[in-house]
């Protein structure tokens, strides 16, 4: 990891959230660098959605910073951040029921653009076309994109997630938990999306599935309790024997 | 499909014995001239030409609402301010057709006006759009009778649609408007269908029926759109006061009826859907009109029961209306 040369994409210092008098994140501070593939670990409510939610904007922090591509966010609204290069996904399935697949994924290039204000038909109808179809074909959807996204099986439904998240062409992604509820052969090409995603963006997954997420990423941050519990490699979490009582060891036979 | 079987079936003996009702009454004696079949085409084309009108004035109700979530409690009153726009202008020497255009402009306008000033900042919150909108009805109501006066008036239809054409049918003649309504409520279907269908402002539209926030969340600038589908909305309101206006009259309390109407008839279709809005219509115009010949001479002043008789039914067998979606 060449720690030293670019400056981190993601940076949060001291960042807390509480819910009353639950903290349900307490100073956590994460720095994520360009092209890092980093999974966010813990048990349930060990704080990984509240950490996605202030890092994309859906929460405020009570206390703390958040840093993206350089800049302080802390203050910027959702469709800022997500202006500068953020796209993410949603614990629930969130797409557009009642459209086509190629639909939901024009509407969101379209609304990453500029000047979508047209309302009819543009010059750059083209292009959006095409970038749709790249995003479907990129997530595995080419040839479900006429399809009512409404009538797609789960597991479609979440490969289209990712595809609006990716199609206004992110800097920085986000997944939350998108292997959850998935057969075993679409978590396996799942895997191998991700595998094949290009290194200009920067990953950040949370995941329950311990192959996905291990395979997927070089650097594993643990919450446990909404703290910051260790950091390290895939290897290093495997070996660990705290991750093993704490989590892996439940979810897992013999981890 | 949320369906309640029992309701259903008696709503199902309930249409089969209305059907059967009026066809004992118009055709029991025959197909021929002499019998009762030349008065149940006329009425049966009275309830079409009134249901297209109820349509047209609906489509922009539920456009609004599917979209918007907000029911526009002025929506009778955009109708009634069409009519009298255009016969204002008619006044001042204008044709029929210019006047037609150009009050659905003004009413599309006027309704922008209300959504860019006065609903917009209250995105969401149903019960304050809806009181903002009842105000804006009551100002609008009490300023026309100000300006237009309380007597009933009316629009005379251009001449090449003033006269009656034959039917073909029992000898019959039937008034060229009354068809001519019809056929713009099919335009204005067709209309919205391919606008709906095959264009961006179209996407967006369905896209925000189905989930608001998440296409907000796309980064799609949802806000311009709705004001987009107000004016829309708004200018058919107007348009259908500028049917109205010819075929009925304009007066004050035409824009509660016409805001009752496009309620009842939004809620029996589905609120949101176009098909349903054009299906609620039929149903609503066919059954003012068949009601007020078919019913038994004693009833014949409780016709209007009938309309709520298929309210109840509605809601029922379907809560969100035959093409409505459950929210």
């Amino acid at each position: 990891m060449t720690a030293t040369a670019a400056a981190p994409m993601l940076r949060s210092r001291g960042l807390s959230r509480y819910f009353g008098a639950v903290p349900a994140l307490h100073g956590v501070d994460l720095e994520v660098l360009p092209g890092e593939r980093r999974a966010i670990l813990g048990p349930n409510g060990a704080g990984k959605s509240t950490l996605f939610n202030l890092i994309a904007g859906d929460l405020a922090p009570s206390e703390g910073t958040v840093e993206l591509f350089g800049r302080d966010v802390t203050v910027l609204a959702v469709r800022k951040r997500a202006r500068l290069g953020l796209g993410r996904t949603y614990q629930t399935s969130r797409v557009l029921g009642g459209l086509s697949v190629e639909d939901n994924l024009y509407l969101a290039v379209l609304g990453a653009r500029r000047g979508h204000l047209r309302l009819l038909r543009g010059g750059s109808e083209r292009a959006i076309r095409k970038r749709a179809r790249e995003v479907a074909e990129q997530v595995g959807l080419a040839d479900r994109q006429h399809a009512v996204a409404g009538s797609l099986s789960h597991g479609e439904q979440r490969q289209l997630e990712i595809g609006l998240a990716l199609a206004p062409s992110p800097r920085l992604l986000m997944l939350d938990e998108p292997a959850a509820g998935l057969s075993r052969a679409e978590r396996l090409s799942l895997t191998k999306m991700l595998l094949e995603l290009d290194r200009e963006v920067t990953l950040i997954i949370i995941e329950h599935d311990m192959d996905v997420a291990l395979t997927v990423a070089e650097h594993v941050t643990m919450l446990h309790q909404g703290e910051k519990l260790l950091e390290g490699t895939p290897q290093e979490i495997r070996a660990n024997k705290m991750v093993h009582d704490l989590y892996l060891g439940n979810t897992h036979g013999e981890g | 499909m949320l369906t309640r079987r029992g309701p259903a079936l008696l709503s199902w003996l309930l249409l089969a014995f209305a059907i059967v009702w009026v066809a004992i009454k118009a055709f029991g004696q025959g197909f021929g001239i002499s019998g009762n079949g030349p008065q149940f085409v006329i009425t049966a084309l009275n309830g079409v030409s009134l249901a297209a009108l109820y349509f047209i004035t609906a489509s922009g109700f539920t456009l609004i609402f599917g979209l918007m979530r907000v029911v526009n409690m002025a929506h009778g009153s955009l109708y009634l301010l069409g009519g009298y726009v255009a016969l204002d202008l008619v006044n001042h020497g204008m044709g029929w057709w210019g006047a037609m255009v150009l009050a659905a402009l003004i009413t599309g306008a006027v309704g922008l006006l209300v959504h860019q000033a006065l609903l917009r900042w209250n995105q969401g919150q149903d019960l304050r759009q809806a009181l903002i909108t009842i105000a804006v009805a009551t100002i609008l109501a009490d300023q026309m009778i100000v300006h237009f006066g309380a007597t009933p008036s009316s629009l005379t239809p251009p001449a090449e649609l003033a006269n009656s054409i034959g039917l073909g049918l029992y000898h019959l003649e039937y008034p060229v408007f009354r068809l001519f309504i019809i056929g713009a409520a099919l335009v204005v279907a067709l209309v919205l269908w391919l606008v709906i269908r095959f264009t961006r402002f179209g996407m967006i539209v369905r896209a925000g029926v189905d989930d608001r926030a998440m296409t907000s969340s796309l980064g799609i600038n949802v806000p311009l759109v709705f004001g987009g589908a107000f004016f829309i909305g708004a200018a058919l309101a107007g348009l259908g006061g500028v049917m109205g206006g010819t075929i009925l009259s304009l007066a004050p309390g035409q824009d509660d009826q016409f805001l009752l109407s496009s309620l009842v008839v939004v809620i029996v279709g589905g609120l949101g859907s176009l098909r349903g809005a054009a299906v609620g219509a039929l149903l609503l115009g066919l059954i003012e009109q068949l009601s007020a010949v078919y019913l038994p001479q004693q009833f014949t002043n409780d016709s209007i029961l009938l309309t709520f008789i298929l309210l109840v039914v509605v809601l029922a067998v379907r809560p969100q209306g035959l093409f409505g979606r459950r929210t």
